[in-house]
Protein backbone atom coordinates (compact mmCIF):
# COMPACT_ATOMS: atom_id res chain seq x y z
CA UNK A 1 0.00 0.00 0.00
CA UNK A 2 2.45 2.40 0.39
CA UNK A 3 3.75 2.29 -3.55
CA UNK A 4 0.23 4.04 -3.94
CA UNK A 5 1.00 7.03 -1.03
CA UNK A 6 -2.28 7.40 0.54
CA UNK A 7 -2.79 10.63 2.55
CA UNK A 8 -5.68 11.15 4.83
CA UNK A 9 -7.55 13.78 2.12
CA UNK A 10 -7.52 11.46 -0.63
CA UNK A 11 -8.83 8.59 0.79
CA UNK A 12 -11.29 10.74 2.48
CA UNK A 13 -12.62 11.48 -0.76
CA UNK A 14 -12.45 8.00 -2.06
CA UNK A 15 -14.57 6.77 1.16
CA UNK A 16 -16.50 9.82 0.69
CA UNK A 17 -17.80 8.15 -3.13
CA UNK A 18 -17.50 4.89 -2.16
CA UNK A 19 -20.28 5.49 0.15
CA UNK A 20 -22.17 7.56 -2.21
CA UNK A 21 -22.18 4.67 -4.64
CA UNK A 22 -23.07 1.94 -2.22
CA UNK A 23 -26.14 4.08 -0.50
CA UNK A 24 -27.17 4.47 -4.16
CA UNK A 25 -27.11 1.27 -5.22
CA UNK A 26 -29.04 -0.27 -2.33
CA UNK A 27 -31.47 2.81 -2.64
CA UNK A 28 -32.21 1.65 -6.77
CA UNK A 29 -32.63 -2.07 -5.08
CA UNK A 30 -35.02 -1.19 -2.45
CA UNK A 31 -37.31 1.53 -4.46
CA UNK A 32 -36.36 1.48 -7.80
CA UNK A 33 -37.62 4.28 -10.18
CA UNK A 34 -38.85 4.93 -13.47
CA UNK A 35 -36.63 7.13 -15.31
CA UNK A 36 -37.72 10.64 -15.61
CA UNK A 37 -36.81 13.03 -18.89
CA UNK A 38 -35.57 16.37 -17.07
CA UNK A 39 -34.39 19.88 -18.53
CA UNK A 40 -31.41 18.04 -20.52
CA UNK A 41 -34.15 15.80 -22.37
CA UNK A 42 -33.05 12.92 -21.85
CA UNK A 43 -34.07 10.30 -19.79
CA UNK A 44 -32.32 10.28 -16.37
CA UNK A 45 -32.58 7.92 -13.49
CA UNK A 46 -30.95 8.84 -9.79
CA UNK A 47 -28.08 6.93 -10.69
CA UNK A 48 -27.23 9.04 -13.53
CA UNK A 49 -27.97 11.98 -11.55
CA UNK A 50 -25.00 11.31 -8.93
CA UNK A 51 -22.72 11.07 -11.86
CA UNK A 52 -23.98 14.48 -13.26
CA UNK A 53 -23.50 15.93 -9.64
CA UNK A 54 -20.16 14.44 -9.05
CA UNK A 55 -18.93 15.22 -12.25
CA UNK A 56 -20.43 18.75 -12.05
CA UNK A 57 -18.61 19.04 -8.77
CA UNK A 58 -15.44 18.44 -10.43
CA UNK A 59 -15.44 21.17 -13.10
CA UNK A 60 -17.18 23.52 -10.40
CA UNK A 61 -14.01 22.71 -7.82
CA UNK A 62 -11.27 23.33 -10.98
CA UNK A 63 -13.27 26.39 -12.11
CA UNK A 64 -13.25 28.03 -8.25
CA UNK A 65 -9.41 26.82 -8.43
CA UNK A 66 -8.90 28.80 -11.46
CA UNK A 67 -10.48 31.87 -11.19
CA UNK A 68 -11.08 32.68 -7.00
CA UNK A 69 -8.25 31.09 -6.18
CA UNK A 70 -8.89 30.84 -2.37
CA UNK A 71 -11.62 29.87 0.45
CA UNK A 72 -11.59 26.39 -1.81
CA UNK A 73 -13.92 24.84 0.70
CA UNK A 74 -16.84 27.26 -0.56
CA UNK A 75 -16.74 25.71 -3.90
CA UNK A 76 -17.85 22.79 -2.04
CA UNK A 77 -21.08 24.79 -1.14
CA UNK A 78 -21.98 25.99 -4.48
CA UNK A 79 -21.43 21.58 -5.45
CA UNK A 80 -24.30 21.24 -2.63
CA UNK A 81 -26.60 23.88 -4.53
CA UNK A 82 -25.28 22.42 -7.78
CA UNK A 83 -26.43 18.72 -6.88
CA UNK A 84 -29.63 19.46 -5.45
CA UNK A 85 -30.56 21.53 -9.00
CA UNK A 86 -29.72 18.58 -10.76
CA UNK A 87 -31.46 16.32 -8.23
CA UNK A 88 -34.74 18.59 -8.57
CA UNK A 89 -34.52 19.53 -12.50
CA UNK A 90 -32.16 17.27 -14.38
CA UNK B 1 -42.69 -13.74 -22.40
CA UNK B 2 -42.31 -12.76 -18.96
CA UNK B 3 -38.35 -12.39 -18.18
CA UNK B 4 -37.11 -14.57 -15.15
CA UNK B 5 -35.81 -11.31 -12.56
CA UNK B 6 -32.31 -13.57 -11.40
CA UNK B 7 -30.00 -11.34 -9.57
CA UNK B 8 -27.26 -13.88 -9.23
CA UNK B 9 -26.12 -13.04 -12.71
CA UNK B 10 -24.22 -10.14 -11.18
CA UNK B 11 -21.84 -12.70 -9.56
CA UNK B 12 -20.64 -13.77 -12.92
CA UNK B 13 -19.58 -10.23 -13.70
CA UNK B 14 -17.37 -10.06 -10.28
CA UNK B 15 -14.02 -11.46 -12.34
CA UNK B 16 -14.51 -8.43 -14.52
CA UNK B 17 -14.63 -6.03 -11.43
CA UNK B 18 -11.57 -6.97 -10.30
CA UNK B 19 -9.91 -6.76 -13.26
CA UNK B 20 -10.98 -3.27 -13.62
CA UNK B 21 -10.18 -2.73 -10.11
CA UNK B 22 -6.89 -3.51 -11.11
CA UNK B 23 -5.99 -1.95 -14.16
CA UNK B 24 -8.01 1.02 -13.79
CA UNK B 25 -9.46 1.65 -10.16
CA UNK B 26 -6.08 1.28 -8.45
CA UNK B 27 -3.97 3.05 -10.66
CA UNK B 28 -6.64 5.88 -10.64
CA UNK B 29 -6.42 6.06 -6.82
CA UNK B 30 -2.60 5.95 -6.91
CA UNK B 31 -2.50 9.09 -9.45
CA UNK B 32 -5.49 11.09 -7.31
CA UNK B 33 -2.91 10.37 -4.16
CA UNK B 34 0.46 11.70 -6.16
CA UNK B 35 -2.00 14.54 -7.45
CA UNK B 36 -2.20 16.35 -4.32
CA UNK B 37 1.92 15.40 -3.25
CA UNK B 38 5.43 16.27 -4.12
CA UNK B 39 8.23 13.29 -4.32
CA UNK B 40 11.84 13.54 -5.20
CA UNK B 41 11.55 9.92 -5.91
CA UNK B 42 12.36 6.67 -3.07
CA UNK B 43 9.01 6.81 -2.46
CA UNK B 44 8.72 9.82 0.20
CA UNK B 45 5.97 12.20 -0.16
CA UNK B 46 4.87 15.48 0.43
CA UNK B 47 1.57 17.10 0.86
CA UNK B 48 1.38 19.88 -1.22
CA UNK B 49 -2.61 19.97 -1.64
CA UNK B 50 -4.07 21.90 -4.58
CA UNK B 51 -0.92 23.46 -5.50
CA UNK B 52 -0.24 21.26 -8.26
CA UNK B 53 -3.59 21.85 -9.85
CA UNK B 54 -3.30 25.31 -9.62
CA UNK B 55 0.01 25.44 -10.93
CA UNK B 56 -1.78 23.21 -14.39
CA UNK B 57 -4.91 25.82 -14.45
CA UNK B 58 -2.30 28.73 -14.96
CA UNK B 59 0.17 26.86 -17.23
CA UNK B 60 0.21 28.25 -20.51
CA UNK B 61 1.61 24.97 -21.63
CA UNK B 62 -1.22 22.96 -20.84
CA UNK B 63 -3.99 25.66 -22.38
CA UNK B 64 -1.55 25.39 -25.36
CA UNK B 65 -1.71 21.71 -25.89
CA UNK B 66 -5.27 22.13 -25.55
CA UNK B 67 -5.67 24.59 -27.75
CA UNK B 68 -3.75 22.15 -29.99
CA UNK B 69 -5.38 19.22 -29.48
CA UNK B 70 -9.14 20.93 -30.63
CA UNK B 71 -7.61 22.25 -33.27
CA UNK B 72 -6.91 18.45 -34.35
CA UNK B 73 -9.86 16.90 -33.35
CA UNK B 74 -11.83 19.82 -35.03
CA UNK B 75 -9.81 19.65 -38.50
CA UNK B 76 -10.51 15.96 -38.47
CA UNK B 77 -13.92 16.15 -38.44
CA UNK B 78 -14.38 18.86 -40.47
CA UNK B 79 -12.43 16.28 -43.11
CA UNK B 80 -13.17 12.77 -42.18
CA UNK B 81 -16.96 13.18 -42.02
CA UNK B 82 -18.00 14.70 -45.09
CA UNK B 83 -15.39 12.81 -46.80
CA UNK B 84 -17.21 9.85 -45.33
CA UNK B 85 -20.12 10.46 -46.11
CA UNK B 86 -19.05 11.27 -49.97
CA UNK B 87 -17.16 8.33 -50.07
CA UNK B 88 -20.21 6.12 -48.48
CA UNK B 89 -22.85 7.99 -51.03
CA UNK B 90 -20.83 6.89 -53.92
CA UNK B 91 -20.13 3.21 -53.03
CA UNK B 92 -21.91 0.30 -55.09
CA UNK B 93 -24.59 -1.13 -53.05
CA UNK B 94 -24.37 -4.70 -53.94
CA UNK B 95 -22.24 -7.23 -56.06
CA UNK B 96 -18.41 -7.54 -56.21
CA UNK B 97 -17.49 -4.40 -56.38
CA UNK B 98 -19.26 -3.21 -53.21
CA UNK B 99 -17.26 -6.40 -51.08
CA UNK B 100 -14.28 -5.36 -52.79
CA UNK B 101 -14.62 -1.61 -51.13
CA UNK B 102 -15.60 -2.84 -48.14
CA UNK B 103 -12.41 -4.98 -47.82
CA UNK B 104 -10.14 -2.15 -49.33
CA UNK B 105 -12.17 0.27 -46.47
CA UNK B 106 -11.66 -1.98 -43.57
CA UNK B 107 -7.58 -2.33 -44.54
CA UNK B 108 -6.18 1.01 -42.86
CA UNK B 109 -8.82 0.36 -39.75
CA UNK B 110 -6.75 -2.97 -38.77
CA UNK B 111 -3.47 -1.53 -39.01
CA UNK B 112 -1.66 -0.93 -35.24
CA UNK B 113 -1.04 2.61 -34.58
CA UNK B 114 2.35 2.38 -34.32
CA UNK B 115 2.83 0.56 -37.70
CA UNK B 116 1.09 3.97 -39.10
CA UNK B 117 2.96 6.47 -37.72
CA UNK B 118 5.97 4.48 -39.23
CA UNK B 119 4.51 3.90 -42.92
CA UNK B 120 3.48 7.77 -42.66
CA UNK B 121 7.09 8.80 -41.21
CA UNK B 122 8.94 6.65 -43.86
CA UNK B 123 6.02 8.01 -46.46
CA UNK B 124 6.80 11.72 -45.74
CA UNK B 125 10.56 11.75 -45.73
CA UNK B 126 12.11 13.85 -48.57
CA UNK B 127 14.87 10.91 -49.26
CA UNK B 128 13.56 7.64 -49.66
CA UNK B 129 9.50 8.53 -48.53
CA UNK B 130 7.31 8.62 -52.04
CA UNK B 131 5.41 11.89 -51.31
CA UNK B 132 8.45 13.86 -49.66
CA UNK B 133 9.96 12.86 -52.28
CA UNK B 134 7.95 13.37 -54.82
CA UNK B 135 6.41 16.52 -53.60
CA UNK B 136 10.36 17.53 -53.13
CA UNK B 137 10.48 16.97 -57.06
CA UNK B 138 7.81 18.95 -58.01
CA UNK B 139 9.35 21.93 -56.25
CA UNK B 140 6.92 21.99 -53.00
CA UNK B 141 9.22 22.52 -50.07
CA UNK B 142 8.09 19.89 -47.97
CA UNK B 143 9.85 18.88 -44.56
CA UNK B 144 7.82 17.42 -41.32
CA UNK B 145 10.84 17.62 -39.48
CA UNK B 146 11.21 21.30 -39.81
CA UNK B 147 8.43 23.21 -40.74
CA UNK B 148 5.03 23.34 -38.63
CA UNK B 149 2.57 23.16 -41.52
CA UNK B 150 4.06 20.18 -43.29
CA UNK B 151 4.22 18.75 -39.91
CA UNK B 152 0.67 18.81 -39.39
CA UNK B 153 -0.48 18.73 -42.85
CA UNK B 154 1.10 15.10 -42.68
CA UNK B 155 -0.33 14.29 -39.04
CA UNK B 156 -3.76 14.99 -40.30
CA UNK B 157 -3.46 13.62 -43.69
CA UNK B 158 -2.37 10.34 -41.66
CA UNK B 159 -5.69 10.62 -39.77
CA UNK B 160 -7.84 11.18 -42.62
CA UNK B 161 -5.95 8.02 -44.21
CA UNK B 162 -6.46 5.86 -41.32
CA UNK B 163 -10.13 6.92 -39.90
CA UNK B 164 -12.29 8.13 -42.78
CA UNK B 165 -12.62 5.02 -43.90
CA UNK B 166 -14.54 4.29 -39.95
CA UNK B 167 -17.02 7.05 -40.74
CA UNK B 168 -17.77 5.84 -44.32
CA UNK B 169 -18.41 2.31 -43.71
CA UNK B 170 -20.86 3.48 -40.61
CA UNK B 171 -22.57 5.94 -43.12
CA UNK B 172 -22.57 3.27 -45.52
CA UNK B 173 -24.23 0.91 -43.08
CA UNK B 174 -26.86 3.58 -42.23
CA UNK B 175 -27.60 4.07 -46.34
CA UNK B 176 -28.26 0.54 -46.22
CA UNK B 177 -31.10 0.70 -43.79
CA UNK B 178 -33.06 2.97 -46.37
CA UNK B 179 -35.44 1.02 -47.79
CA UNK B 180 -36.41 1.46 -51.46
CA UNK B 181 -39.85 2.90 -51.18
CA UNK B 182 -38.40 5.51 -49.53
CA UNK B 183 -36.38 6.53 -52.81
CA UNK B 184 -39.09 5.50 -54.94
CA UNK B 185 -41.08 8.05 -53.36
CA UNK B 186 -38.54 10.48 -53.59
CA UNK B 187 -38.24 9.49 -57.85
CA UNK B 188 -41.93 9.95 -58.06
CA UNK B 189 -41.74 13.43 -56.59
CA UNK B 190 -38.94 14.33 -58.74
CA UNK B 191 -36.81 15.11 -56.23
CA UNK B 192 -33.27 16.28 -56.88
CA UNK B 193 -30.28 14.22 -55.49
CA UNK B 194 -29.79 17.31 -53.05
CA UNK B 195 -33.43 16.55 -51.91
CA UNK B 196 -32.85 13.26 -51.99
CA UNK B 197 -29.98 13.76 -49.85
CA UNK B 198 -31.05 16.56 -47.60
CA UNK B 199 -34.28 15.03 -46.85
CA UNK B 200 -34.04 11.03 -46.96
CA UNK B 201 -30.40 10.38 -46.27
CA UNK B 202 -29.09 12.59 -44.12
CA UNK B 203 -31.77 12.05 -41.60
CA UNK B 204 -31.75 8.21 -41.84
CA UNK B 205 -27.86 8.57 -41.07
CA UNK B 206 -27.65 11.11 -38.02
CA UNK B 207 -28.03 7.78 -35.67
CA UNK B 208 -24.82 6.58 -36.98
CA UNK B 209 -23.47 10.10 -38.02
CA UNK B 210 -23.66 10.77 -34.25
CA UNK B 211 -21.26 7.62 -33.47
CA UNK B 212 -18.78 8.03 -35.89
CA UNK B 213 -18.21 12.05 -34.71
CA UNK B 214 -18.89 11.32 -31.07
CA UNK B 215 -16.08 7.93 -31.68
CA UNK B 216 -13.50 10.39 -34.22
CA UNK B 217 -13.72 12.92 -31.39
CA UNK B 218 -13.19 10.99 -28.36
CA UNK B 219 -10.68 8.53 -30.14
CA UNK B 220 -8.56 11.91 -31.32
CA UNK B 221 -8.86 14.05 -28.40
CA UNK B 222 -6.83 10.94 -26.61
CA UNK B 223 -4.19 10.60 -29.80
CA UNK B 224 -0.52 9.46 -28.85
CA UNK B 225 0.93 7.26 -30.89
CA UNK B 226 0.93 8.06 -34.34
CA UNK B 227 1.60 11.65 -34.28
CA UNK B 228 4.55 10.81 -31.22
CA UNK B 229 6.03 7.98 -33.88
CA UNK B 230 5.84 10.68 -36.92
CA UNK B 231 6.80 13.65 -35.42
CA UNK B 232 7.46 13.62 -31.61
CA UNK B 233 5.84 16.17 -30.57
CA UNK B 234 7.95 18.79 -33.18
CA UNK B 235 9.49 20.73 -34.82
CA UNK B 236 9.17 22.47 -31.64
CA UNK B 237 5.89 22.40 -29.80
CA UNK B 238 4.06 22.30 -32.45
CA UNK B 239 2.71 18.69 -32.67
CA UNK B 240 2.78 18.35 -29.13
CA UNK B 241 -0.80 17.52 -28.25
CA UNK B 242 -2.20 16.87 -24.90
CA UNK B 243 -1.43 13.17 -24.60
CA UNK B 244 2.24 13.81 -26.06
CA UNK B 245 2.37 17.03 -23.20
CA UNK B 246 1.48 14.54 -20.24
CA UNK B 247 4.14 11.49 -21.07
CA UNK B 248 6.80 14.45 -21.52
CA UNK B 249 5.85 15.78 -17.58
CA UNK B 250 5.61 12.27 -16.51
CA UNK B 251 8.64 10.25 -17.63
CA UNK B 252 10.35 12.73 -19.62
CA UNK B 253 10.90 15.39 -16.65
CA UNK B 254 9.36 12.83 -13.84
CA UNK B 255 7.01 15.46 -12.51
CA UNK B 256 5.12 13.18 -11.10
CA UNK B 257 2.58 15.57 -8.99
CA UNK B 258 1.74 18.21 -11.84
CA UNK B 259 1.20 15.79 -14.38
CA UNK B 260 -1.09 13.77 -12.01
CA UNK B 261 -3.10 16.48 -11.78
CA UNK B 262 -3.23 17.26 -15.62
CA UNK B 263 -3.98 13.70 -16.30
CA UNK B 264 -6.61 14.29 -13.58
CA UNK B 265 -7.94 17.01 -15.67
CA UNK B 266 -7.56 15.33 -18.95
CA UNK B 267 -9.58 12.29 -17.83
CA UNK B 268 -12.40 14.41 -16.65
CA UNK B 269 -12.76 15.98 -19.91
CA UNK B 270 -12.67 12.15 -21.86
CA UNK B 271 -15.26 11.29 -18.95
CA UNK B 272 -17.84 14.17 -19.78
CA UNK B 273 -17.19 12.77 -23.24
CA UNK B 274 -17.76 9.50 -22.71
CA UNK B 275 -20.79 10.36 -20.80
CA UNK B 276 -22.47 12.29 -23.54
CA UNK B 277 -21.24 9.74 -26.30
CA UNK B 278 -23.28 6.74 -23.94
CA UNK B 279 -26.31 9.84 -23.02
CA UNK B 280 -26.74 9.96 -27.10
CA UNK B 281 -26.35 6.46 -27.90
CA UNK B 282 -29.01 5.30 -25.24
CA UNK B 283 -31.39 8.15 -26.56
CA UNK B 284 -30.82 7.17 -30.49
CA UNK B 285 -31.91 3.36 -29.05
CA UNK B 286 -34.65 4.45 -27.69
CA UNK B 287 -36.14 6.65 -30.49
CA UNK B 288 -35.48 3.17 -32.58
CA UNK B 289 -32.61 5.02 -34.73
Amino acid sequence: MAWMAWTWPTAAFFAFIACTLIVFSVLAIKYPETPRRGILGTETTRGDRVFISLLGSAFINLAWLGIVGENQPWALAVCLVYAAAVFRWV
Amino acid sequence: MEKTVNQKAWFLVLPVLVLVAFSAVIPLMTVVNYSVQDTFGQNQFFWAGLEWFREMLESERMWNALGRQLLFSGIILAIEIPLGIFVALNMPKSGFWSSVCLVLMSLPLLIPWNVVGTIWQIFGRVDIGLLGYTLDAVGISYNYTQDVFAAWFTIIIMDVWHWTSLVALLAYAGLKSIPDAYYQAAKIDQASRWNVFRYIELPKMMGVLMIAILLRFMDSFMIYTEPFVVTGGGPGNATTLLSIDLVKMALGQFDLGPAAAFSLMYNLVILTMAYVFYTVMTTLEKRGG
